[in-house]
């Protein structure tokens, strides 16, 4: 068997990428997105992209850089409210968008992975995102039918990775890559550390590698923060 | 004189009970866990993917893996957990969540929200707020009671899309307190903010309510 790791980040979609094509990115926010992967997207030039992805980046990163090349015609999110180029292009036409709620989004995917074409969840009855969806009364409560989601490839990021492509996030990084690398056709993982086979603990492994086409290192990483949200350091002498 | 948005928040950390698991929304909901009552145990999620989130790091040791819904650096208690957004979800829509305390754009008299866009102008999205009102066991809207041109938020019906049907359980304003019962019972106003009238609150308010100031 080829072995998944990847040396080269200009390697890790070779042949993956093709114009129209349905791509899943991970993260929330800008956090835990794959940075690197985003980035050879954009240096590929593919084009016609639907994104399923929670946010869109911001602008000048993450996501936000297809957005600025134009790479991207149809964003599938639960929020988009931090970028205005967004905005711009949805309001002026150049840009589609689907919303769904962040929970189907997750459950979607999730469903997607598993082999489940589609479930039912209370979320959205009676609202704009049941328009023309089955609605079915299960023990007296209304449900809407949401459809499993899978695409042509998906991009994750974890904290650490081992060339079988067995994956571990860290914290909040984790959000939606887990679901997404088990819903893509192709699976491209980057990870900050690369670590021996047999370096992970076995009990504690978030992704298993069967669902990962390749594996690569990230050369940087920039981890921008959206928010910065400190206190002071007076408070720990006060409540002390 | 109306309550300020600490003085909201402060109102809404009284629907808190000792264990609760609970949700905050972005804006004053996210203050309200600075007024949790000493010795008081309430866990908060954090719909990203995260229980027991802890307060706002040092200036320096800002993490940029740990983040809370609103995209703000966070910590972590020695209790947390960590996991993914189809697990915190699970937790959301599956009703393992006691008290979820959001923002409004608008409420009905029927218990209806509506707090995610405003079609032509605001394209932002519902993130988790569909979710949660879906599924958490109770609903607290904490909102102005009148947009900033003074019309009334609190309405007979909601005009803007929808976040959820017959979903509010209370709702906090800058002015009172209306108990909504998710529409299934006639709203009632059961508290108000110091100075301000009940003939105050009927003129900035379309819905129909009962005043009940000692029935809180």
């Amino acid at each position: 068997m080829a072995s998944k790791l990847i040396q080269r980040t200009a390697d890790a979609l070779d042949g993956y990428l093709f114009d129209g094509m349905s791509i899943m990115s991970g993260g929330f926010g800008v956090c835990g997105i794959p940075e690197n992967l985003i980035a050879a997207i954009r240096e590929h030039g593919v084009r016609d992209l639907t994104v399923i992805s929670n946010n869109c980046g911001i602008d000048g990163f993450g996501l936000g850089i297809l957005l600025e090349s134009g790479q991207i015609k149809k964003m599938v999110s639960s929020y988009v409210g931090e970028n205005k180029l967004f905005e711009q292009l949805y309001l002026s036409g150049k840009l589609e968008l689907e919303f769904n709620p962040q929970g189907t989004l997750a459950e979607r995917i999730r469903a997607g992975g598993a082999g489940i074409p589609a479930f039912f969840t209370k979320t959205g009855v009676g609202t704009l995102v049941a328009e023309g969806k089955e609605v079915r009364e299960f023990d007296g409560e209304l449900y809407v039918m949401e459809r499993g989601l899978v695409a042509d490839l998906s991009i994750v990021k974890a904290h650490k990775g081992d060339a079988e492509g067995n994956l571990v996030y860290r914290k909040t990084a984790r959000n939606f890559n887990p679901m997404m690398a088990t819903a893509g056709r192709k699976t491209v993982a980057e990870v900050e550390v690369l670590v021996e086979i047999g370096g992970l603990d076995k009990d504690n492994i978030h992704t298993p590698g069967i669902f990962v086409d390749r594996l690569l290192k990230g050369a940087h990483y920039e981890k921008r923060i959206e928010r910065t949200t400190t206190r002071p350091r007076a408070e720990a002498g006060a409540n002390a | 004189m109306a309550w300020t948005r600490e003085e909201m928040a402060a109102r809404a950390a009284q629907e808190l009970r000792d264990g609760f698991y609970v949700n905050l929304g972005i804006g004053i909901p996210t203050l309200v866990a600075n007024y949790i009552p000493a010795g008081m145990h309430v866990t908060l999620q954090s719909e990203n993917g995260m229980l027991g989130m802890g307060p706002f790091p040092y200036e320096g040791e800002e993490d940029a893996d740990l983040i809370n819904a609103g995209k703000q650096t966070i910590t972590e208690l020695d209790s947390s957990s960590y996991f993914s957004s189809a697990d915190s979800f699970g937790m959301i829509r599956g009703g393992h969540i006691a008290l979820s305390i959001l923002g409004g754009m608008q409420v009905a008299e029927n218990g209806d929200l509506a707090n995610w866009m405003v079609p032509g102008k605001m394209v932002k999205g519902m993130g988790g707020a569909m979710d949660l009102v879906a599924g958490v066991k109770r609903v607290v809207v904490v909102m102005d009671h009148v947009e900033k041109s003074g019309a009334p938020k609190f309405l007979k019906a909601c005009t803007l899309p929808l976040t959820g049907l017959g979903v509010v359980d209370l709702l906090i304003t800058d002015l009172g307190v209306f108990d909504v019962a998710r529409g299934k019972a006639p709203v009632r106003l059961t508290a108000l903010a110091p100075g301000v009238t009940v003939e105050e609150v009927k003129a900035k308010t379309e819905a129909a309510f009962a005043v009940d100031l000692a029935g809180a």
